[in-house]
């Protein structure tokens, strides 16, 4: 049995009157690449932020690395948060810095390690992720869409984390570009064998690269599991997702 | 400190030809400032051996910091010494030391060159110099713009935005007025206050009232107005357009047809011009009430005394002088605050930048033109 890196129990969350997950249960192991499926506006995003601590559930437990989320004391946070790499759906990279000073960032803040080492450690982090070299004197205004993906990539991965967390990676990316970075993922996984959480809803990805997934639907988790287990469930959103039109192209293939 | 007990080591060993180097502990990020001492020391004193070995078969938990450290140094070792071998490589080890051993790619020479400070400097020169001229250009090429916007206007009086307008005269002019009676008041009492001292040595606490009925309506008053309106509405437009241009809003109105001159630049213009000379005509009466005030409570002059004297002294011209300048103060005001909204650039950091620039060049370039007005109508004795 692998470890398990999260596991959310009996999620419950609320805005307003607007119920987001009634009872949402889940659990991902380590080195697993874990998919987080589901329509529009059916709390995928939300979830993931309930993960990095950026919004509390109502009700629940949250377990991230062995450490009860909802229950930890600021220092506790702080070590936490050095663990996990997140990339955000726009890239969030800081607009006022250069591509390397927002890779550098973390490690100058939090490490005590030279400057040249850190700029080695920068470097090395870019040509990883696939950006041209001269790339790093860059500000993230005068980025392509698919660079500014690579580069937040770069700064999720500047602590070595042990959990990565993507909101939609491949979203804006064309076709060729969301292969090349799914295949990314992947190598980098290999090589340093980090555990990702992935919001996601780009078919191709979730046939690719996608270990272990879960479909929301209802406000709950309608499925989890590998992709042959999740096909095999017969509830509506999964028929809707997996057998439309472009889902059945895949499934034929 | 407690002693790390996961800290990275190295351990020397000298046999006779045969330099090795043991390393062991977590070799990453938070484990690795002993570990880098250490390789100064060595390198400080590079041993004279035929053959330096770096066994790293106990290192746990190596990361790409640690990594990247270990083969830095291996590279530095091997400028001084004929044979640097790594030995006790797990296979993973091997296989991520590769990875970075590809991208830190030691052939080329990582020392960059620096031009002398002189030529640096003179290139910043220059540099601000065609910015500096580009910027003028482009303050121009605004200016065209808003103005082919205007007679646009006026050859299709219909296509002017009413409501706009409206809605621009009621948040930098209703909204503003609290404040500004506020420091009008203050500027009324402060002036009183002080030449009520000075006069009543003289006896001659009557003129009190041409004091104030002057130097507030055909000065303050402007001035204090257009300072506030400029910190209030100055930044507001050139923070409001920096955002909508950083969202793409304004590019999205330019595809629709809709010239952001026209819908956004001159409805705030006009609207400013509008309001300004009203502001400065209820600063005129809150000034002169302040000055009242202080008349009656340091002077004892009564309310109806003071108001009898201001009529009699003050000429119409003064406050006519003091609310022509309105506009004026206006139209620099919103120049300047949608100019500078027009040239954020894409990051967050230049809002805050050019909201500060445009407040600055607003309040300068108001009191620079209240100069200009002092001057021009002085001499021709109005």
């Amino acid at each position: 049995m692998k470890n398990t890196v999260v596991t959310m129990r009996n999620i419950v969350t609320r805005f307003g009157v607007n119920v987001v997950h009634k009872d949402v249960n889940l659990t991902i192991y380590e080195g697993d690449i874990y998919g987080l499926l589901g329509g529009s506006g059916s709390g995928k995003s939300t979830l993931l932020r309930e993960m990095i601590m950026l919004l509390r559930p109502e009700s629940g437990s949250i377990q991230v690395l062995d450490n009860d989320v909802l229950a930890l004391n600021p220092r506790q946070v702080d070590d936490l948060r050095k663990k996990w790499g997140v990339l955000f759906q726009s890239g969030a990279l800081y607009s006022s810095l250069t591509v390397a000073e927002n890779i550098a960032i973390t490690l100058k803040e939090y490490t005590e390690l030279p400057v040249d080492l850190v700029n080695d450690i920068v470097m090395t982090k870019i040509k990883m992720v696939g950006l041209p070299e001269h790339a790093a004197r860059l500000f993230p205004a005068e980025l392509s869409g698919g660079m500014i993906k690579r580069a937040s990539l770069a700064r999720a991965l500047a602590m070595d984390p042990q959990i990565l967390f993507l909101d939609e990676p491949t979203s804006g990316l064309d076709p060729v570009g969301a292969e090349a970075f799914d295949k990314l993922i992947m190598s980098l996984r290999e090589l340093l064998g980090f555990t990702v959480v992935m919001v996601t809803h780009d078919l191709d990805s979730i046939w690719t690269i996608v270990d272990r997934l879960c479909v929301l639907g209802d406000k709950k988790v309608v499925a989890e599991g590998s992709l042959k287990e999740v096909m095999e469930c017969d509830h509506p959103t999964i028929e809707h997702f997996f057998k439309g039109s472009r889902g059945a192209l895949r499934s034929r293939a | 400190m407690i002693d790390d007990p996961n800290k990275a080591k190295i351990v020397v060993h000298t046999e006779h030809e045969c330099f090795r180097l043991i390393c062991s502990g977590d070799w990453n990020l938070n484990h690795l400032t002993e570990v880098i001492k250490q390789f100064k020391v060595i390198h400080k004193n590079p041993p004279s051996v035929q053959s330096i070995d770096i066994d790293i078969t106990s290192v746990e938990n190596i990361d790409s910091s640690g990594a990247i450290l270990l083969l830095n140094n291996i590279h530095k070792l091997e400028e001084n010494s004929d044979q640097v071998s790594l030995s006790g490589t797990s296979d993973e080890q091997h296989k991520m030391l590769e990875m970075f051993r590809q991208q830190l790619d030691y052939q080329e020479d990582r020392t960059q060159k620096k031009s002398s400070s002189l030529s640096q400097d003179l290139e910043n020169l220059g540099k601000k110099t065609i910015s500096y001229l580009k910027n003028s250009g482009d303050f121009f090429a605004f200016l065209g713009e808003t103005y082919s916007a205007f007679f646009y206007y006026l050859l299709h009086p219909s296509s002017i935005r009413f409501r706009a307008i409206i809605k621009n005269i009621e948040e930098a002019g209703v909204r503003a007025l609290p404040i500004v009676a506020l420091t009008s008041f203050l500027i009324g009492v402060v002036i009183a206050y002080q030449s009520a001292v000075q006069l009543e040595k003289f006896g001659a606490s009557i003129f009190i009232v041409d004091m104030i009925g002057i130097s507030v309506t055909r000065e303050l008053s402007p001035l204090i107005t257009a300072i506030v309106v400029a910190g209030r509405s100055g930044s507001s437009y050139t923070a409001q357009l920096g955002v909508m241009k950083i969202t793409e809003e304004i590019d999205a109105m330019r595809t629709m047809g809709f010239n952001p001159f026209r819908f956004l630049v001159l409805p705030r213009m006009i609207a400013l011009m509008i309001a300004m000379p009203l502001m400065i005509f209820f600063a005129d009466l809150i000034g002169i009430f302040g000055g009242m005030f202080v008349a009656k409570l340091q002077l004892n002059m009564s309310y109806s005394e003071f108001v009898s004297r201001l009529q009699s002294v003050l000429e119409i011209k003064h406050v006519w002088v003091g609310l022509i300048k309105g506009p004026f103060f206006a139209w620099l005001i919103a120049a300047v605050g949608c100019y500078r909204g027009f040239q954020v650039s894409y990051n967050t950091e230049s809002i805050g930048r050019y909201t500060t620039i445009s407040v600055v060049n607003a309040i300068f370039l108001v009191i620079a033109c209240d100069a200009v007005f002092s001057v021009v109508l002085t001499e021709l004795g109005i």
